[in-house]
């Protein structure tokens, strides 16, 4: 397989956008990604996305990107894989070029989920469940997220305040973040103070509902350029899990994350302390501990000390989601994973303004999809 | 229109209807084409007794259209082994604890519009102390 680089990002801000739709949304931050690469055509379009069909009525979605974006006639197609769909479209481009099956792809993750009404969108979200076992029975997203969260209070004798520090580290570094959609601090008073939703999962537990799209262009060895600020795909891989929680025996280890992140340090030889940063799936502070734990940075029960240690800030010995994570920069479903793996190679080449770390060579990537049921992780290096 | 899907998981949501391994003898909810520790594909399918415990529960301030409240969700781990998602009927959220003994109780799941047509299923409500020759 050949080494594969990332020479361009792009991306949109992350929020409610009504005068924009898929069309404008996706060229936009693939026009963004192309410039900062300074190619004007590509190979190939993967496009990931959860909810085109469901919320905004269209299909064929990389089709319509392809030619929203003049990138006529690449080859295009529509990546789905639930929440991880932006870290699949990354992987399914970094495999075209890895393969010699193109030289230059782009990935762009893209979701708009403010053109359909709260009852449409999270039905939507909720066909990540099982539809027959789970989604059929009134389980929501959150409903599934919020018996995880229970459990894990159970096990481990934590309370729902507990998970405070995830949301106040998302929410301070979205401030640094100008494409960030709640770039307000909030104090553990307000997360302690916030509805719930399902419980005991909160408002300011849970990412919010938004549009927005991220592209990466990646290339071969042989076209990277003198002038690129290149990032190398050091590892990338995904794996899966039941699509249930019940039959998982453990719902407290997320196999998915695990075989993915391990399947990354495999590749490399890298271990998880000598990574500088971790774009954590974040959609709901008990995916963050959870992942934290599947990865190797915690061990089992131990995410919530780590968070409270100061470990997971700027500075600390894993700072995570450094642009706001889902929590705060905001998740657009099939988009966050894009989102990462954009905001992990601004660190990495040195320009994620207010919140630059101090050092950021290597960084683990990692998008969750199904509360657990789908992983795709990627490792990426200076 | 979903009249096919909910006929065809009427084994499941009527009788709870799982199956046993004959190679390793797990017990799994549901049906599976093979067995899911052993890989086995001899399975013989059987109801599952409905007892169980509350492994861990959510009370939603929400629910999708054509479900009533309270939505009171839960995973109910069954005494055979197997772990099933279910909402949970005749109890008060603040009744609701982990290791709660339940029973699986026949009942209206939700109502699909436009049609109107009712999806009856298992939920699981707070096991009755009624024993044989009491």
């Amino acid at each position: 397989m050949r080494d594969v680089f990332i020479i361009g990002v792009g991306q949109t801000p992350v929020g409610e956008h009504w005068d924009l739709g898929l069309r404008e949304l996706g060229a936009s931050a693939i026009d963004a990604a192309l410039k900062d690469a300074g190619v004007e055509s590509v190979d190939a379009l993967y496009v990931g996305n959860m909810l085109s069909g469901s919320v905004n009525g269209q299909e064929n979605l990389a089709t319509l990107l392809a030619d929203a974006a003049g990138l006529l006639p690449a080859e295009a197609f529509k990546i789905e894989a639930a929440c991880a769909s932006g870290g699949a479209a990354v992987r399914a481009a970094a495999l075209a070029v890895a393969a010699g099956a193109h030289d230059v792809a782009v990935a762009v993750g893209i979701e708009k989920m403010t053109d359909g009404l709260a009852s449409t969108v999270s039905a939507g979200l909720a066909t990540a469940s099982d539809q027959d076992y789970e989604a059929s029975h009134g389980f929501s997203f959150v409903a599934l997220s919020a018996l995880m969260m229970r459990r894990y209070m159970h096990e481990h004798g934590r309370s729902r305040e507990e998970f405070a520090p995830f949301a106040v580290n998302a929410h301070q570094n979205a401030v640094g973040n100008e494409n960030a959609m709640f770039r307000e601090p909030i104090s553990t008073e307000d997360f302690g103070r916030s509805p719930i939703v399902a419980s005991p999962i909160g408002v300011l537990d849970a990412a919010p509902v938004c549009d927005g799209a991220a592209a990466v262009v990646v290339c071969s060895r042989e076209r990277l350029g003198a002038d690129h600020e290149a990032v190398r795909i050091a590892a990338s891989a995904a794996a899966t899990d039941t699509i249930a929680l019940g039959p998982r025996g453990d719902i407290l280890t997320l196999e998915s994350a695990r075989h993915s992140a391990q399947r990354c340090f495999a590749a490399t030889g890298f271990k998880p302390e000598q990574m500088d940063l971790f774009e954590a799936h974040d959609a709901f502070t008990i995916i963050t501990a959870l992942s934290l734990e599947a990865c190797g940075f915690a061990p089992r029960g131990e995410a919530l000390r780590m968070a409270e240690n100061g470990c997971i800030a700027s500075g600390g010995c894993i700072p995570l989601s450094t642009a706001g994570g889902l929590k705060a920069r905001g998740h657009p479903v099939g988009a966050s994973g894009t989102y990462q793996i954009v905001e992990a190679s601004l660190q990495l080449r040195g320009r994620a303004g207010a919140n630059q770390l101090a050092k950021a060579g290597r960084a683990l990537t990692q998008s969750v999809g199904g509360h657990g049921s789908i992983a795709v992780s990627h490792i990426l290096e200076a | 229109m979903q009249l096919p899907r909910f006929h065809r998981l009427r084994s499941a949501y009527y009788h709870l209807e799982g199956q046993a391994c004959s190679a390793c003898g797990a017990v799994q909810f549901p049906a599976r084409r093979s067995c899911l520790a052993c890989r086995s594909e001899e399975l013989e399918r059987r109801p599952l007794s409905g007892r169980g415990t509350v492994f861990s529960y959510s009370e939603a301030v929400a629910g999708f259209e054509g479900f009533a409240p309270p939505h009171l969700m839960a995973l109910i781990e069954l005494e055979e082994g197997p772990m099933v998602a279910a909402q949970l009927s005749d109890v008060e959220p603040e009744e609701i604890e982990i290791g709660m003994e339940v029973e699986m109780v026949t009942r209206r799941i939700r109502e699909l519009a436009p049609q109107g047509y009712i999806v009856y299923g298992y939920r699981f409500r707070p096991r009755l102390e009624v024993e044989a020759g009491r």
